[in-house]
């Protein structure tokens, strides 16, 4: 009989906790922000089918970093939960708070579970309501804490530099032009440069509450994009991103699952 | 809902249909699993009656009466049978009121379901089967006097056109050409179209050729309600084109019917169709 080594609380958690860390900051930040009409969500993605900011309902908004396929897998149980959830009462009763929760829970447990890998990703769940006021932006991290967040959050990549690129610079009740180059311009931000992202590789969409539909959420196209940037000068693609590693190499071979391509 | 952690199976990869997932984590909220006591059941519950669609170059309009009946009670007088099922269709429904209204919301949820998961919409053929698996799955209770029989109609951004779909209560599905017509009224408007329908009528002649129809319903039929002036209740026309559908405010519907109802003052039947057959596209009357 082998006698197991002993491994403290605190230490597990720990090394639970950089694992995740480690698997969000290597990709790239995906950045949130209130403006006059709704939520922002910004990324460098150049894939244009493989999303990072999605639908979930009427007025909420899903978005992450990570590992494609964990929260790819949360997006869709999300859809599913406020589908269910608008169908057996009404789509009014679909809130943001109880879709960050149940996440908050699911995340939670997996995390603090010694069984499973924790999930390298973290989430913003935005809900817009009638004003600016009664928006409301949820940042959940991979232990399954939630934050309220107010104005902009980022995260993964570099989430500090463009954090305190945009805490210098965001004002509240921007019009949608004015956040979108303060996000862009963000994401470009690095302590030694700024560089100027290429609008092929952005993803951007918005909960826009001036829409006339029931359903808020749009993606905005690159035409559109390219008119409300403006000029900008030459563009330049983010330098190569070393390859996600795998945190299970001995067993898996061909058929790892689809994982995003570094954005 | 007690545990706050999301169950396993929605975390699951697999079916991008929400009926399929209702079916497996909640089959009591899909309308066809219910089981239903031996006998006829159709008496208990309201009838929706008269649904027409015609299609336009560029487009398709829906538009229903405006009646529920039980027996020879109207049970309401401003229901609504017709519904955006999503951007570019539509879907009216005839028969059993409360299973219809229910089944329009699986349909439409089924639909947004398929789209927020899988990034781009179905296929209209798609979607039109989708809707006759509903309606399949409803033949027992069909079968016991509670059929829903709806029509469905969109544009179709491949084929670039207007389509409609009639259904059966097994769930057979047929697509019709330019015109159709479901529930009790229905073979009076179908007739009514059949002499007032022509391929080049514009979106706003085709709606009053639909109105004229439900008119002619309503005229024949007594479980199809007319233009009600007195209480300003029109039908709900749904007009869908390339841009999207929307659905035609009262106000410009209201204009339509009062059009038809003037003419009808002079002649009760209604415009006349020409004796003899002519060369198409020569005039605007009756449209």
């Amino acid at each position: 009989m082998s006698m197991p080594f002993y491994v403290s609380p605190e230490q597990l958690m720990k090394d639970r906790a950089d694992f995740a860390r480690k698997g969000i900051a290597r990709g790239r930040s995906v950045v949130a922000v209130q403006y006059a009409d709704g939520i922002l969500f910004v990324s460098e993605n150049p894939s244009q089918a493989l999303h990072k900011v999605s639908e979930i309902y009427d007025r909420i908004a899903f978005a992450a970093v990570g590992r494609y396929n964990e929260f790819e897998n949360l997006r869709i149980a999300g859809v599913r939960l406020a589908d269910m959830r608008g169908y057996a009462y009404d789509r009014r009763d679909v809130t943001g708070r109880a879709l960050a929760n149940a996440y908050a829970q699911t995340l939670g447990t997996i995390f603090s579970s010694g069984g499973e890998k924790p999930y390298e990703v973290e989430l913003f769940v935005a809900e817009i309501g009638d004003s600016a006021a009664d928006d409301q932006l949820y940042r959940l991290t991979y232990d399954g804490q939630v934050a309220d967040e107010h104005g902009f959050a980022v995260m993964g990549g570099a989430a500090d530099t463009v954090a305190s690129y945009l805490k210098e610079r965001y004002a509240e009740g921007a019009s949608l032009a004015d956040a979108i180059r303060l996000a862009v311009g963000s994401l470009g931000h690095t302590a030694s440069e700024d560089r100027v992202v290429p609008i092929d590789d952005l993803e951007v969409a918005i909960l826009d509450r001036t829409r006339a539909q029931p359903r808020k959420f749009a993606r905005l196209r690159p035409a559109r994009l390219e008119e409300l940037l403006g000029e900008r000068g030459p563009a330049e693609h983010a330098p190569a991103e070393q390859p996600p590693e795998d945190p299970a190499a001995d067993d898996t071979g061909d058929d790892e699952p689809p994982v995003a391509p570094p954005g | 809902m007690s545990d706050p952690r999301l169950p396993a199976a929605f975390l699951q990869p697999g079916s991008s249909s929400f009926s399929d997932f209702l079916a497996v984590q909640a089959p009591d909220l899909l309308p066809g699993r219910r089981a239903v006591p031996q006998g006829h059941a159709g008496e208990l519950a309201p009838h929706g009656t008269t649904i027409v669609a015609a299609a336009f170059p560029g487009g398709v309009v829906m538009a229903g009466d405006r009646r529920a009946t039980m027996g020879n009670i109207i049970a309401q007088r401003d229901i609504e049978k017709v519904f955006p099922a999503d951007e570019f269709s539509a879907v009216g429904i005839a028969g059993s009121a409360g299973l219809a209204v229910e089944m329009v919301r699986l349909f439409q949820t089924e639909l947004e379901h398929y789209e927020k998961i899988e990034g781009s919409t179905l296929s209209m053929d798609g979607k039109a089967n989708r809707l006759a698996a509903l309606i399949r799955s409803n033949l027992g209770m069909a079968m016991q006097g509670l059929a829903v029989v709806p029509l469905f109609a969109g544009f179709d951004l491949v084929a670039d056109q207007g389509r409609i779909f009639s259904y059966d209560v097994t769930g057979g599905r047929y697509e019709e050409t330019a015109f159709h017509s479901v529930g009790s009224g229905s073979l009076f408007a179908r007739g009514s179209l059949k002499k007032l329908y022509r391929a080049d009528l514009t979106a706003e002649q085709t709606v009053q050729a639909v109105v004229e129809a439900l008119y002619d319903a309503a005229d024949d039929d007594s479980a199809t309600g007319g233009p009600d002036v007195t209480r300003r209740i029109f039908p709900v026309v749904q007009v869908m084109t390339a841009d999207g559908g929307r659905r035609m405010p009262d106000a410009e519907v209201a204009a339509i019917a009062d059009r038809v109802i003037a003419g009808r003052m002079s002649n009760p039947d209604g415009p006349n169709a020409p004796l003899t057959a002519r060369p198409p596209a020569q005039t605007t009357e009756g449209a």
